[in-house]
């Protein structure tokens, strides 16, 4: 049924469709609704499942690995300093290969405290093992956290599903929530590969010396490496059952453009108006949405931008004494590329800086005149 | 599409009132979208909400609003020190809650100005108190009134599901201020 949801509550609705059986959070702001919802569901007996309070961060991810290991459905919901909290924990989950499913507001790190958008704090853990989604809309939310649970179990590797703060989790719009029985035919119950049971004991986690560390190591990237494909087929099952589906990457007008924008979230729903009134006034320019960032997909990567004249890569986020992280993974995976062409890199939208269509054709146009990058970021948005 | 943006204070269900008007908006065949202008809110202190609505299309722009095309002001001493008609675009309703005509209207010439004592009609109905009476849904019944939508059908199911205290005395003061709110279009 189509109603109008606060994004928060479309991930919080998608954890009630997909009947996760244990759930554990720390409130901060901007997650709070999505969790808030949650422990409501819980304790009206919406939801048949446990909500297990905790003191921290790191506690929340250390109870839902605990939960995830002994072979049920877990959901946990974060942001921001909740995340950076949560960072020794996220290596166990993907390392033991639990298929957890977190939310992750992109919010700000302080101090120069700051509650609103950027994405510095989900791709900060860019190599902790977990697979990540961004979202540009509400229902892209709800439907990534279903596709979420189907992933994660299929690979057995940990998703964070993430989405922009307030543009997305504290904003209303109308957004479709699929019944319960469609759910269920898309995700089945969750049968577990790894289970600590009394019936069956053994250990899990332990001494993994030099002997087979990298052997470890391999079968996880083994488990990344299945993702794409994985991602691409559950769109085979999805799409029947809800009439819609999702792409790794989505190339918008790119087959001709000479310039290509990048970028993740909500920016990119803003750029897609962008496009259609640069197209209108002739200019030549595509967009790239980048929904899945880990596993990054190199090949596809390549294919799309590989041949065109020009890319502009969008970051709301900062590596310091480098440049932007989405313009940096850009780069690397067209280096290999024959005759690939310069990638231009422009920074904005920190901290809740609004990205407005202005700056996005400023983006455009800066590109589009320029003929080589002359530095590795570009501050756009900066005050003078 | 059009773009409205409302100005209040924190504890005065600003947030409530553009969400209501929203899923109202969705009843009546319209896309929407509206957001918190979030910032660290006290009781009392400025705040924005922004809401798109469109007839036709589904709404792709995500930043924020910065030249509304009507503007909804729920305190009358907000004047004072927000710029409320800043970016308004010319001929947009500027839709006041105040107990008359705000001194030197001519200041608004550039646009239309609608004045509904929300103050009254919420206290009328036992909504909030005396001195904190609860206005949004009045304003929100005068908004109908001056957009000439949503009907009001949509906007009492939308306070009955958004808002679990008193809805029916809610949805009374919408009507009332739907009947109440005063138009003056050419003030200048």
């Amino acid at each position: 049924m189509r109603e109008v949801l606060e994004g928060s509550h479309a991930v919080s609705e998608a954890v009630r469709l997909a009947k996760v059986q244990v759930m554990s959070a720390y409130p901060i702001t901007p997650q709070t609704h999505i969790v808030e919802a949650l422990s409501e569901f819980c304790e009206d007996g919406t939801m048949d499942a446990r909500f297990i309070c905790v003191e921290s961060e790191h506690s929340a991810m250390a109870a839902v690995v605990g939960a995830s290991t002994c072979g049920v459905r877990t959901f946990t919901a974060t942001s921001s300093h909740g995340l950076a909290l949560m960072h020794e924990m996220l290596h166990w989950a993907s390392a033991a290969r639990l298929p957890i499913v977190m939310a992750e507001v992109n919010r700000a790190l302080g101090p120069g405290w700051n509650i609103w958008m950027d994405q510095t704090d989900s791709l900060a853990q860019r190599d902790t093992g977990w697979i990540q989604l961004y979202c540009e809309n509400g229902q892209d939310v709800l439907d990534t956290t279903l596709q979420a649970f189907r992933l994660a179990e299929m690979v057995n590797l940990p998703v964070m599903v993430v989405l922009d703060a307030f543009f997305l989790s504290h904003t209303y719009e109308d957004i479709d929530v699929p019944d319960q029985k469609a759910v269920d035919r898309f995700l089945p119950p969750l049968s577990p590969r790894i289970q600590l049971s009394t019936q069956n004991p053994c250990a899990i986690g332990q001494m993994s010396p030099p002997a087979f560390y990298t052997e470890n190591r391999h079968s996880i990237q083994a488990a990344m490496e299945q993702v794409q494909g994985r991602f691409e087929n559950i769109q085979e099952e999805f799409e029947p059952v809800f009439g819609r589906k999702y792409a790794p990457l989505e190339a918008i007008e790119c087959e001709d453009a000479d310039v290509i924008m990048v970028m993740a979230g909500t920016a990119a729903s803003t750029c897609r108006e962008v496009i259609s009134d640069l197209r209108s006034q002739g200019e030549k320019v595509g967009l790239l949405k980048l929904k899945m960032f880990r596993p990054f997909p190199t090949m596809l990567i390549r294919k799309i931008l590989g041949d065109t004249q020009k890319v502009a890569v969008v970051d709301r986020n900062f590596s310091f004494g480098v440049s932007g992280i989405f313009a940096q993974e850009i780069k690397a995976a067209l280096c290999n590329h024959d005759n690939h062409p310069p990638v231009f890199g422009y920074i904005a939208g920190l901290g809740g800086r609004d990205v407005t269509p202005d700056i996005l054709k400023q983006v455009y146009h800066m590109t589009k005149t320029a003929s080589f990058p002359k530095e590795d970021g570009v501050w756009i948005d900066l005050n003078n | 599409m059009q773009e409205i943006r409302f100005h209040g204070r924190g504890g005065q269900g600003t947030v409530v009132a553009s969400v209501v008007l929203a899923k109202a908006f969705f009843k009546a065949g319209y896309h929407v979208q509206t957001f918190p202008v979030f910032g660290v809110e006290r009781r009392g202190a400025p705040v924005e909400a922004y809401l798109r609505l469109d007839a036709d299309k589904k709404i792709l722009i995500r930043s924020n609003v910065y030249t509304p095309d009507h503007v909804v002001v729920q305190d009358i001493k907000l004047l004072q020190n927000v710029d409320v008609t800043k970016g308004l675009k010319p001929g947009g309703w500027i839709l006041l809650n105040a107990p008359g005509i705000p001194e030197h209207p001519e200041r608004f010439s550039e646009y239309r100005l609608a004045v509904v004592d929300a103050g009254k009609i919420a206290i009328g109905h036992k909504l909030g108190t005396r001195t904190q009476p609860i206005i949004n849904t009045a304003m929100i019944g005068a908004f109908a009134r001056i957009m000439e939508m949503p009907p009001m059908e949509a906007i009492a199911e939308a306070i009955e599901k958004e808002i679990p205290v008193k809805p029916r005395q809610n949805i009374l003061a919408a009507k009332q201020a739907y009947e109440e709110v005063q138009m003056i279009e050419n003030q200048g």
